[in-house]
């Protein structure tokens, strides 16, 4: 952004203490969360930096709140670190095990809020939908709604929500429910509640990719002899694929992220990451917090880089070029 | 002459035109809401019907009526009754009531329902029952004499009311009505709790959406007004925050703010503060208003930019030729054209601010709760009728919000990144 040759020298001024304020605002919004990762290498149990981190000393930085991670939980951490030890790590320690069920939800929640985000996404941009502006408003609305009126709906719901082992239809979902045979302190509980949490997402970003869709290639394709199946294998899921592939990045954030509805549906056995930072804040606050944050950090890096590079490509094939 | 009928128009397989179009629309009209029904049936059968279970928890509560039968009758046969002088009747059937309870040892449950509406009452129905299998009649004077507080008129109003399964105390109760002896009257304005939170949640919540608008205005603008290549390279930094777990930046802030934290640090190496009046920035309403700006920035951000990017910059241009100073220029064309930009913006964040939940239980301490957190401690508390009750309230709040925000903005346009 240039200044116009006119600038007076009081605009000039404004100008540069305009570009000021923008980067002190940059600086809020991005510090915080890289600041969490040299903290993350601190050799002391303190939430800040100590003297010997501030003068760059080695021995003030150290892996040991990493090395938590893999301990907490696990039967003997002293042992000498063979196979057997790191078989254990994946068997008990408990963050490896949160990871675990945070990974395995929100893989399952993202399939579901996807498969089904985007079969409703097709038929709400067809023109002829009908009721299409309240049944968008129905289906956006989990992520208006405040978190805690679904978790206090959900945790009513769901303690309720059983099938009775005696049952015909207990062999067949049995497995996936709770010991009681209910949604509530189960896997599935939490896979469907964190896949309603996601679709909002998928409905806003493949309806988004589809409103510059050219609905002539659906005729088009029709018109050459492909029946709809071939259609829309061949023709409509490539050109949405990157708006889907977003959406369910999306979703699967959202669950990995979401710790409420864990906290008042889910039981002892469906600890996730979040479910586990959370207690850890609110108990004792450990600068393994700040490893597992670190973590997460990268990960969601890597997320916005594959985000991003869906949405050039989504602009490239779609044909709008960057202006 | 007299012209002919006009010929219907038909199609080739001779069926008129206009039935023929009729019916492809509503073949293809039944496509697309079969493409959708699945999702649909999925989000009434995990979402709808639990929020629609919530809220008949608000209004249903059996503790008192399940376990008073012999009072809940002598209610429906004495409608009339006076509050203020309950005949023997009425005292007999509570006796009753009362010896069953404990036997069946469930005089918390009656107790405890009549609790939320009467304060004290768990204690008074404890004692009440302990000495019930014993009492002679008349039983009007033995239960005065155990207890004055069994001639409260408010009680009566109370167990009249909780004879019945449904009931709108809860409600009564979250606006911070009490129970008189003439029914329920407005609470006095000191313990006015609940509609307090309320008015405190939607005070920070407005707080926060002006801190983020005027953080996400210049921000945008810059955004919206330099070459695309450098501005996708900022806008990593305000997505990042976006992608960024809540929990890791709910951590960050704690990490920055808390006493021994680093801007303290920072502070006291400066000389600003000694070290013995460190700030406290953190467990307070401070804490819950910094790190839910930082939390919300980006829901400002994106819309504002999406709509400045179109903002052709000849109006500008013509008014500054046309002789309007930079600041006329700004406050008369550029600023009303950003007005969609601020209100779904803003519309957003507030909405998203109203409902917090994570970050005040972590950072807000015990001054910087919200009225999510209180529903949650309801909940914990297994005051479940009253947490349905607190979060239909909240409900209603935000779907009036949505409803306005659909209007003004349109739920079409709600983009992510």
């Amino acid at each position: 952004m240039a200044l116009p040759t006119y600038a007076s020298p009081l605009e000039r001024i404004w100008h540069y203490a305009y570009l000021v304020i923008c980067t002190l605002i940059f600086i809020f919004l991005i510090a915080p969360i890289l600041l969490v990762v040299p903290l993350s290498f601190n050799a002391e149990p303190y939430f800040s930096f100590t003297e010997k981190m501030l003068s760059f000393d080695p021995q003030g930085y150290s892996l040991r709140w990493y090395d938590t991670l893999l301990t907490l939980g696990h039967p003997s951490p002293d042992t000498p670190r063979d196979s057997a030890w790191w078989a254990l790590v994946w068997e008990r320690a408990t963050w490896v095990q949160a990871a675990k069920n945070s990974f395995w939800v929100g893989l399952w929640a993202t399939v579901l809020a996807t498969v089904l985000g985007t079969t409703a996404a097709l038929g709400l941009s067809r023109r002829e939908m009908p009721y299409r502006g309240l049944i968008m408003a129905i289906l956006v609305s989990p992520m208006i709604v405040p978190i805690i009126i679904i978790a206090v709906g959900m945790s009513f719901f769901y303690a309720q929500a059983c099938v009775p082992p005696d049952s015909v239809f207990a062999p067949l979902v049995g497995p996936f429910l709770s010991e009681k045979g209910c949604l509530a302190n189960s896997h599935l509980g939490v896979i469907v509640a964190h896949a309603v949490l996601g679709i909002p997402f998928v409905i806003i970003t493949v309806t988004a990719t589809l409103s510059g869709f050219d609905q002539s290639l659906i005729r088009a394709a029709h018109s050459l002899g492909a029946n709809p199946r071939t259609t829309f294998f061949k023709v409509v899921m490539p050109l949405i694929l990157p708006g889907v592939i977003s959406g369910a990045l999306f979703a699967f954030v959202t669950s990995f992220d979401e710790v409420v509805a864990v906290l008042f549906i889910a039981g002892p056995d469906q600890q996730t990451i979040p479910r586990q930072m959370f207690n850890g804040i609110r108990e004792a606050i450990s600068p393994a917090i700040l490893a597992v944050a670190t973590i997460l950090v990268i990960v969601s890096v890597a997320l916005l880089a594959t985000v991003e590079l869906l949405r050039r490509r989504s602009e490239r094939l779609r044909g709008i070029t960057p202006h | 002459m007299i012209p002919a009928t006009p010929e219907l128009l038909k199609t080739a397989d001779g069926r008129p035109l206009r039935e023929a179009l009729v019916a492809a629309q509503a073949r293809s009209k039944r496509k697309a809401f079969l493409l959708v029904l699945p999702l649909l049936v999925f989000v009434l059968l995990t979402f709808l019907i639990p929020i629609g279970y919530m809220l008949k928890r608000s209004v249903e509560h059996d503790g008192f009526s399940k376990s008073s039968p012999t009072l809940t009758a002598w209610f429906h046969a004495n409608p009339e009754f006076d509050h203020m002088n309950p005949p023997e009747g009425a005292f007999a059937a509570l006796v009753t009531d009362l010896a069953q309870m404990q036997a069946d040892k469930n005089t918390g449950m009656a107790g405890t329902r009549i609790n939320y509406t009467v304060p004290g009452s768990i204690s008074l129905f404890k004692k009440g029952a302990r000495e019930a299998g014993d009492m002679q009649p008349p039983f009007k004077e033995a239960m005065l004499k155990l207890d004055p507080a069994w001639g409260d008129p408010a009680l009566w109003y109370g167990m009249e009311s909780a004879a019945s399964k449904w009931t709108t105390d809860f409600y009564q109760v979250a606006a911070d009505r009490k129970l008189t002896a003439t029914g329920w009257e407005r609470g006095d304005d000191k313990q006015r709790i609940y509609l307090y939170l309320f008015f405190k949640t939607f005070l920070v919540s407005g707080i926060i959406t002006l801190i983020c608008m005027v953080l996400a205005f210049p921000v945008a603008h810059l955004l919206a007004v330099l070459p695309m290549s450098k501005s996708s390279l900022l806008m990593i930094l305000v997505l990042l925050p976006f992608w960024t777990s809540l929990l890791v930046r709910t951590t960050a802030w704690i990490a920055l703010l808390q006493e021994q934290g680093i801007v303290n640090d920072a502070l006291v190496a400066l000389g600003v503060v000694s070290n013995e009046n460190r700030l406290s920035m953190m467990y307070n309403m401070t804490g819950t208003i910094v790190a839910m700006t930082h939390v919300l920035l980006p829901f400002m951000i994106l819309p504002l930019y999406s709509v400045m990017r179109v903002i052709p910059p000849s109006y500008a241009r013509a008014a500054r030729s046309l002789g309007a100073t930079s600041w006329t220029t700004f406050r008369r064309i550029y600023l009303p054209q950003t007005l969609p930009g601020i209100a779904a913006g803003s519309l957003l964040v507030f909405i998203l601010a109203v409902g917090y939940y994570i970050t005040p239980a972590l950072v807000g301490g015990a001054e910087g709760q919200l009225i999510s957190n209180l529903i949650s401690f309801h909940m914990n508390k297994s005051n479940w009728s009253l947490a349905a009750a607190l979060a239909a309230m909240l409900l209603a709040a935000i779907l009036l919000l949505y409803w306005i925000y659909d209007r003004l903005v349109g739920i079409d346009r709600l983009k992510l990144g």
